[in-house]
C-alpha cells in the first residue's frame, strides 16, 4: 500500500459543495422512512405505503404482452444479426426510426391534431436531461427561468444545479384552482427585474405535476403572449400528455403554435420523456422537440453528454411504430388511469377529504389545509410527519413543491395496486375518524 | 437566425464550444460526401478517423444467442421486464456494479481490487469526463493535459463547466513521454496566467498515442499531483486493448502497490467506459470511479443527468458476469488487435513509413514528417488535404489532437475488414511511390498469418461498413 498522507484534501468545486442538488427537501425524507419500512401486501402489511412516487404501473401487462409477440422486432432480429449495427450506433442524431416513431407517438397523444417533424425531435436521457439541456442554451448563469407555483421538486436541481440559472416563482393559488394567471405571469417578471435578474423564459409542465390538471387553452394563450411580449422563451415539459383521463380534455402548446400558423414559434420547446405515459423510468428516455433551428442543433450538440442507449432506442423503435399497438396502448392507459383516479377521490371524499379537480397524471392534488393545527409551513409538516409515521403513508407536502399555500398534499395512484390503493384509502379513513373524533372531544371540553 | 435570435440563447449555446468546427473533422466531411465501399464505391473515402473496435462482434454475436435471458424483449427474459423498466435508482443495479467492477478487475489482472459501490454511471466517457469536470473544478479554473490528446476532451471538460485545459508538452524526441519538466513548465505557465490549476488529466493507454504508461511515469505523476495538492483524472477506456507487452499498468495498481511513493488516495478518479475494449459505443456506458467518497457522491448524484439505460445494465450486468467469455474475449479480442497492428505497421514499413512504436488503442501514429515540405503545421494540413483527396483515405492530423510538432497521423485499424485494409494499404503504396523516389525493399510482408480470418463471421464488408447507417459530423460519434 502507498503512504497514505494527510492532507487538506485539495477542494471540490463551488457546484460539488453547493446544496442545490435538492436531497436534503423533505420530498426525500419520507422516501428514507419507505425505505427502512416498506409495505408488502404478504410480507410487510403495516409497512409505509408509497404514494410519494409519480409512476404508472398500471399498464404494464399491454407492454409485455407486446414484447412476447415481437419479440424479434424488438430484439436484434433473428440470429442477433443486427446487433453489431445497432452496439456501434452512437450519432446523435439517434436512430431514425426511433425519432420517427416518437414524432408519431406524441402526435397519436394529441389526438392527430398537431404533426411533429422527427428532424426537430432530439433525444436525451431523461426529461432529467431535457430540461437541463434546455436551461444550458436558454439562459447563461446568473439568469431566471419563471415556474408556476406548485411545481415538481427536481426542477430545483434540474434547472438550477450545474447551470447556474435561477428560478422565479409565478404564484398561483387555490382561490382560482392554481391556475396561472396575466397579473402573476407579470408580477414574477417584475420580482425578477427588482432583483436584477435577467429573465429568459417561462417554463411549465402540461398537464402539471403535482396539481394532476391540464391547463386551458386560454391560459395558454395567455402565455404565449406574455412570452412574446418579453421577447423570451417557452419551455413546456409535456411529459404527462399521454395520463390525460379523457382524450379531448389535453390541449399543446404546439396546437396553439400550428393554429397560429407557427408566428413567433422560434421561442417555444416542448419537453417529452417515456417515464410516466409508457412506465419506463428506468430506460431513460426524453425528447426535446424545438420549434428553433439553433437550438434543435445545439441540443443535438449536447446530447452527446446524455445519449439514449442504442439498445433502447431500438426496441422502442419497434414497439412505437407499431400504431395498432400505440392508439390500443394510449385508450386503455388513460382509462385504467381514469379508473384509479375516480377511486382515489372518491375514497378520500367518503373520508370528508376534498381534492382538487383533476384530470391527468398519476396523482392527485389533496387538500388537507381543514387539518392544520397552524396555516403555516410548519403546520403542515406536522402533519405530513404523522401521515408518514402513524398513517404511515408517504405522501408529498406542498411546501417541497413550492406552493404559498399551506396544507396541500400530492398523493400519488398509479404505482401501486388496487388493493395496495384499497389499504391506503382505509387508513386515511381510520385517521380522518380519529381526527373528527379528537375535535368533538375538544368541543366538548370547551 | 436573425440577430433577434442570436441574443436569446446562451453564451454557451452560441459560442464555439461544442467543438465542431475543428479540423479533426474536415475529413468526416469528405468520408461522408463519398464513404467507401467494396462493391459499390470502390473509390470511395475510406475511414481511418474512427476509434472503433469491430474485430469482436462474432464473439458478442454468438453469446447473445446463448443467452436470450440478458434481453429483456426475448420469451426467456421478459419476466424481468417490467421491474428492469421501472428501477432508475442512480446507483446502478447491484449486479450491473459487481459486473462491471469484475471486468475492470480481470482487465487488470486481477491485481487490484475494485468497490462496486464505488461505480458510478455516466452518459458514456464522454459524460463521465464532463461530470468530472463539474465536480472538481469551478469555471475559469484548469486541467493540465499532455498532448497530444483526443480532441473531444476540447469540448467534454470545458464547454459547458467553463473550465479550461492547459496543454502539457510533450515531444516526438522521448517518444512523446510526460517528463516532470513537461508537467512542472505547464504548472508555472497556469501560475503566471493566473489560472488556479485543479487536475492533471491522464489517458491510459494513449490516445492518439496508442502508447501506455510505465511505471516510472505513473509513479512521477502521482507524486507530481500529490506535490501541488491536485486531483489526477485517469481515463482508461483503452485499458482492454493493450496487445503486446509491455503488461498495461493502471493507476489503481499504483495506489495499492507502490508501497514508497506518498499518495493520496482522495485525489485519484478514473473514467471508464464500454465502447472502447467492448465495442459498444451505442450503449452509453460510461463509469466513473473515485477514491474520494465526496466525489463518488457528488458525480452519482450528477449521473441522474446521463444514467445508463436499465435495460442496458441488465444485459451488461449478464454479459459481465460471464467468467467464461470474458476471459475468452478479453485474450481474442488482444489477439486479433495485435495482429491487426503487425499487418498494418509491416506494410507501413515496406513504404519506408515509420511508427511510433506503440501496443495499444484502436490506432497508430504514422510518421510522415519525411513527406512535408517543410516542417510546419501549414505543410501537415496540405499533405492531409492530399491524404484525403487523392489517396482518399480519412486519417486524423496530429495538430487536431494538439500535437506540438507536425508530421505526425493517427490511423484506426480496427473498424474495417481486412479487404478494406488492403485496399488501404494498396492505396499507401501507390502514392508513395508515385510521390517519392523511395526505394522499396524487397522484403514483404503479405504474410498471411497477419490477417484475420472470422470463419464463423459474416465477412461482408456491406455489413462491416454500413452506408446505411447516417453518418455525419464526427462529434454526432459522441467519442472517437
Amino acid at each position: 500500500m502507498a503512504i497514505e498522507i494527510e492532507q487538506p484534501s485539495v477542494g471540490l468545486s463551488k457546484v460539488a459543495v453547493s446544496d442545490t442538488h435538492g436531497e436534503d427537501s423533505p420530498y426525500f425524507a419520507g422516501w428514507k422512512a419507505y425505505d427502512e419500512n416498506p409495505y408488502d401486501e404478504l410480507n410487510n402489511p403495516l409497512g409505509v405505503i408509497q404514494m410519494g412516487l409519480a409512476e404508472n404501473q398500471v399498464s404494464f401487462d399491454l407492454l409485455e404482452e407486446y414484447l412476447e409477440e415481437h419479440s424479434e422486432a424488438s430484439s436484434w432480429g433473428k440470429g442477433a444479426s443486427g446487433f453489431r449495427e445497432n452496439a456501434l450506433f452512437q450519432d446523435y442524431h439517434g436512430l431514425k426510426s426511433f425519432r420517427k416513431a416518437m414524432a408519431s407517438f406524441m402526435e397519436q397523444i394529441r389526438g392527430g391534431r398537431v404533426k411533429f417533424d422527427p428532424e426537430r425531435v432530439v433525444l436525451t436521457a431523461g426529461a432529467t436531461a431535457a430540461n437541463e439541456l434546455l436551461t444550458f442554451i436558454l439562459a447563461d448563469p446568473g439568469d431566471a427561468l419563471l415556474v408556476p407555483t406548485p411545481y415538481y421538486p427536481g426542477f430545483d436541481r434540474d434547472l438550477r444545479w450545474r447551470t447556474g440559472v435561477k428560478i422565479v416563482p409565478i404564484h398561483c393559488d387555490s382561490s382560482n384552482n392554481f391556475q396561472i394567471t396575466p397579473e402573476a405571469l407579470e408580477a414574477a417578471y417584475n420580482n425578477a427585474k427588482a432583483m436584477n435578474i435577467k429573465v429568459r423564459g417561462v417554463l411549465i409542465t402540461n398537464p402539471s405535476n403535482p396539481l394532476g390538471a391540464t391547463i386551458q387553452r386560454l391560459v395558454l394563450e395567455e402565455i404565449l403572449d406574455f412570452v412574446t411580449r418579453k421577447n423570451i422563451h417557452l419551455v413546456s415539459d409535456e411529459i404527462y400528455s399521454g395520463s390525460v383521463f379523457s382524450p379531448t380534455e389535453f390541449i399543446s402548446v404546439a396546437e396553439i403554435l400550428e393554429a397560429r400558423k407557427f408566428k413567433d414559434s422560434e421561442r417555444v420547446h416542448i419537453v417529452y420523456s417515456l417515464s410516466k405515459d409508457l412506465g419506463l423510468p428506468g430506460f431513460r428516455v426524453g425528447t426535446i422537440y424545438s420549434y428553433n433551428d439553433k437550438v434543435v442543433t445545439t441540443a443535438r450538440r449536447m446530447s452527446s453528454f446524455t445519449l439514449i442507449s442504442s439498445q433502447t432506442q431500438h426496441l422502442l423503435a419497434s414497439m412505437l411504430s407499431n400504431k395498432a399497438f400505440t392508439e390500443n396502448y394510449i385508450m386503455i392507459n388513460r382509462e385504467r388511469l381514469r379508473k384509479r383516479y375516480e377511486m382515489i377521490i372518491e375514497g378520500l371524499r367518503s373520508s370528508g377529504i376534498e381534492c382538487l379537480k383533476g384530470n391527468a397524471g398519476l396523482f392527485c392534488w389533496m387538500n388537507l389545509s381543514p387539518l392544520l393545527d397552524k396555516p403555516t409551513r410548519e403546520g403542515e409538516l406536522a402533519l405530513w410527519d404523522s401521515m408518514l409515521h402513524e398513517v404511515k403513508l408517504n405522501i408529498s407536502p406542498g411546501s417541497s413543491c413550492h406552493c404559498s399555500e399551506p396544507g396541500w398534499f400530492r398523493v400519488c395512484f398509479a404505482n401501486m395496486s388496487e388493493l395496495t390503493l384499497q389499504v391506503a384509502l382505509k387508513r386515511i379513513h381510520i385517521f380522518m375518524e380519529k381526527k373528527g373524533g379528537e375535535r368533538n372531544q375538544q368541543i366538548f371540553s370547551q | 437566425m436573425n440577430s433577434n435570435e442570436q441574443h436569446l440563447l446562451s453564451k454557451i449555446a452560441t459560442g464555439n464550444g461544442h467543438g465542431e468546427n475543428s479540423p479533426y473533422f474536415d475529413g468526416w466531411k469528405a468520408f461522408e460526401s463519398n464513404p467507401f465501399h467494396l462493391t459499390n464505391n470502390p473509390e470511395g473515402v475510406i475511414q481511418m478517423g474512427l476509434a472503433e473496435n469491430q474485430l469482436c462482434f462474432d464473439l458478442i454475436q454468438e453469446w447473445i444467442l446463448n443467452n436470450p435471458q440478458a434481453s429483456i424483449c426475448t420469451p426467456e427474459g421478459v419476466n424481468d421486464f417490467r421491474e428492469i423498466a421501472i428501477f432508475q435508482d442512480y446507483h446502478g443495479l447491484p449486479e450491473f456494479r459487481n459486473a462491471v467492477a469484475k471486468f475492470m478487475e480481470k482487465v487488470r489482472g486481477n491485481r487490484v481490487r475494485f468497490d462496486p459501490d464505488r461505480i458510478v454511471m455516466s452518459g458514456g466517457a464522454t459524460g463521465g469526463h464532463e461530470t468530472l469536470a463539474f465536480c472538481l473544478a469551478d469555471p475559469g479554473e484548469a486541467f493540465l493535459v499532455p498532448t497530444p490528446y483526443y480532441p473531444g476532451f476540447d469540448r467534454d471538460l470545458r464547454w459547458r463547466t467553463g473550465v479550461q485545459l492547459l496543454p502539457v508538452v510533450c515531444e516526438s524526441s522521448n517518444d512523446f513521454k510526460v517528463t516532470r519538466k513537461a508537467l512542472e513548465d505547464a504548472y508555472e505557465r497556469a501560475q503566471e496566467a493566473n489560472i488556479r490549476v485543479k487536475g492533471l488529466l491522464i489517458t491510459n493507454p494513449s490516445n492518439p498515442l496508442g502508447t501506455i504508461l510505465d511505471k516510472q511515469t505513473l509513479r512521477e505523476l502521482v507524486s507530481f499531483i500529490n506535490e501541488k495538492s491536485i486531483h489526477l483524472i485517469c481515463d482508461e477506456i483503452y485499458a482492454a486493448t493493450v496487445f503486446s507487452q509491455p503488461g498495461f499498468i493502471s493507476i489503481s495498481e499504483i495506489i495499492e502497490e507502490e508501497k514508497d511513493i506518498a499518495c493520496n488516495r482522495d485525489l485519484i478518479h478514473i473514467v471508464y467506459s464500454l465502447s472502447k475494449d467492448m465495442g459498444f459505443p451505442g450503449f452509453r456506458v460510461g463509469i466513473v470511479y473515485s477514491y474520494k467518497d465526496t466525489v463518488v457522491h457528488c458525480c452519482r448524484k450528477m449521473s441522474s443527468f446521463g444514467l445508463v439505460s436499465s435495460q442496458t445494465q441488465h444485459l451488461i450486468a449478464s454479459m459481465l458476469s460471464d467468467d467464461a467469455f470474458v476471459d475468452r474475449f478479453l485474450a481474442e479480442s488482444a489477439e486479433r488487435l495485435e495482429r491487426r497492428y503487425k499487418f498494418l505497421t509491416c506494410s507501413l514499413a515496406e513504404v519506408v513509413i515509420d511508427c511510433l512504436k506503440s501496443n495499444a488503442g484502436l490506432f497508430l501514429c504514422m510518421d510522415l514528417r519525411h513527406l512535408l515540405k517543410n516542417k510546419t503545421f501549414e505543410a501537415e494540413m496540405e499533405l492531409w488535404q492530399v491524404i484525403i483527396n487523392e489517396v482518399k483515405l480519412n486519417v486524423s492530423s496530429g495538430s487536431s489532437f494538439h500535437c506540438s510538432e507536425p508530421g505526425w497521423f493517427r490511423v484506426c485499424f480496427a473498424n474495417m475488414d481486412d479487404s478494406t485494409m488492403e485496399v488501404a494499404l494498396t492505396r499507401i503504396r501507390t502514392f508513395v511511390r508515385q510521390h517519392k523516389d523511395v526505394k522499396i525493399p524487397k522484403r514483404k510482408c503479405w504474410n498471411s498469418n497477419l490477417r484475420l480470418s472470422f470463419s464463423s463471421l459474416r465477412v461482408d464488408a456491406q455489413s462491416m461498413l454500413s452506408p446505411h447507417s447516417p453518418v455525419q459530423s464526427p462529434l454526432v460519434r459522441a467519442r472517437n
